[in-house]
């Protein structure tokens, strides 16, 4: 199939630049390390193994945003995809190539957090499952809002959307590094509006076992994948077809 | 095997015409060339021909069939080899080929004779495994038409593709180009006039969307009472329709 002979190829672009493994794997590695390490000098709930895995699975998943929305913007300013554009590859063809790819990486990020945290003292049961499983919804959203990016903005803007914006509002709003509560008010209201609270809930609930918690913080992800992936079809057609 | 027709093709933007009711004709196996200086309508005309960009009206029949109403056929037909440099840069010359191999649903035998045939042809032995974005610009261009060629193509165009290059790749390019003659249609897009003169059996001359003159380098020098190409060029450019 054309879709997938192209998806090979956006899997191997992706893996084969070392800043997205520094950045993607790397970097939530080391921040659980770090705030592992913090917790154990200063005690902090919200900074305990087993909280703070499920958050920073959801965290690196921003991350899994940056690698689709630059690859796809590079591809743009490259003329690659105008000489793809003039062979018999579909525009679902080049949607579904772009998407593929990135889901089972991102699923991988999350095993391997999960697994990293394991010698830091994460509680090992079969919970892991149901969280690796649950990701999934918001690993879409993720991946949409990247190809809706990268339909949109030059390499540079991605860099600075994705890469700057993106990751702060997903650790500022998830509730991973501080409790929403304590600042209350306007910023808890606009985090519940948005997935990242809420996916660092599904992730939490799933890990402690509470699948009907979980459940009522699905639903707003997979509203939001929804729309997200809609939005990212029509803004990557149209822009195929303003060429 | 049928060539390029273009009927009253025009492609306009919200203040430019970029290409004004172009009618041309390209017969097949000639390799045509359109000269002109920057903005002048060529890589427009190009991105119409190759089903990048919609026409805004008339229409344009690649090998027989509408650009505007049968794209599907016209890709199946055509290799582009952009004006840009558009190689994956992560995949190596050998992956580059064999996504493209892949693209047009070669079978595993195919794709290795076609790769081991245009390795041979472009004399990419000695990169086929290094990484393409690590390439120099020449053998990034030779890798660039080598991929427009995977699917053999009835049609080839090539936009602009010797700019930026030395002059010793500039020349090894050109060899390739010649080698195309007869076998390919080629349509190809430049502004260094010794290139259209060298390589062309036609060449047309382009300035703000409108096709200005269309002959071979003989009969445009002959047209504006020139002894050499450029100056014919300069001369078409400024008068304006021969």
């Amino acid at each position: 199939m054309r879709m997938l002979t192209f998806a090979k190829r956006c899997t191997k672009e992706i893996l084969r630049d070392p800043i997205n493994l520094a950045f993607g794997l790397g970097f939530p590695l080391a921040l659980l390390l770090l705030l592992s390490s913090l917790q154990k000098n200063i005690p902090a709930e919200l900074f305990d193994i087993d909280t703070l895995t499920p958050g920073i699975t959801v965290f690196g998943l921003s991350f899994v945003t940056l690698f689709s929305a630059t690859l796809i913007a590079k591809d743009r300013e490259s003329a690659f995809l105008q000489r793809l554009y003039a062979t018999p590859l579909t525009g679902w063809d080049f949607i579904l190539g772009y998407m593929l790819p990135l889901l089972p990486l991102a699923v991988s990020q999350t095993v391997i957090c999960y697994l990293f945290a394991i010698p830091l003292g994460l509680t090992v049961s079969i919970n892991i499952i149901y969280a690796i499983i649950g990701i999934i919804p918001m690993a879409v959203f993720n991946i949409a809002l990247g190809l809706l990016c990268g339909s949109i903005f030059g390499v540079k803007q991605v860099g600075g959307i994705c890469g700057a914006l993106l990751t702060n509002l997903s650790a500022w709003l998830s509730g991973v590094w501080f409790d929403l509560k304590l600042v209350g008010g306007f910023f808890e209201k606009i985090a519940n509006v948005l997935p990242f609270v809420h996916a660092a809930e599904t992730e939490k609930a799933l890990f402690g076992g509470n699948l009907e918690l979980a459940l009522t913080h699905l639903i707003p992800i997979i509203l939001y994948s929804v729309f997200i992936t809609a939005t990212a079809v029509v803004c990557f057609l149209r822009q195929k077809k303003k060429q | 095997m049928q060539g390029i027709k273009t009927v009253e093709l025009v492609k306009s933007y919200k203040r430019l015409t970029a290409v004004n009711k172009l009618n041309l004709e390209i017969h097949p196996g000639e390799l045509f060339s359109l000269l002109g200086v920057n903005g002048a309508g060529k890589t427009t005309t190009v991105k119409m021909l190759t089903c990048i960009t919609k026409p805004t009206a008339g229409d344009a029949f690649v090998g027989g069939y509408s650009v505007t109403k049968q794209p599907e056929q016209v890709k199946r037909l055509i290799g582009v080899s952009p004006q840009e440099i558009a190689v994956a840069p992560n995949l190596s010359v050998k992956e580059n080929l064999e996504l493209m191999c892949g693209i047009h649903r070669f079978t595993k035998e195919k794709s290795k004779a076609k790769i081991k045939e245009l390795t041979r042809r472009f004399a990419l032995d000695s990169v086929l495994n290094r990484k393409a974005g690590k390439l120099s610009g020449g053998w990034q261009r030779r890798l660039s038409i080598a991929m427009a060629l995977v699917s053999e193509p009835e049609i080839l165009f090539l936009d602009e593709p010797t700019l930026g290059l030395d002059v010793i790749a500039r020349h090894e390019l050109w060899d390739m180009i010649r080698s195309l003659k007869g076998k390919t249609t080629v349509i190809l897009t430049t502004h260094y006039m010794e290139e259209a003169e060298s390589l062309s059996d036609r060449i047309g001359v382009m300035k703000d969307g409108n096709l200005l003159a269309v002959g071979t380098a003989e009969e445009l020098k002959k047209m504006t009472g020139t002894n050499d190409f450029e100056a014919a060029f300069v001369s078409v450019v400024k008068e304006g329709a021969l």
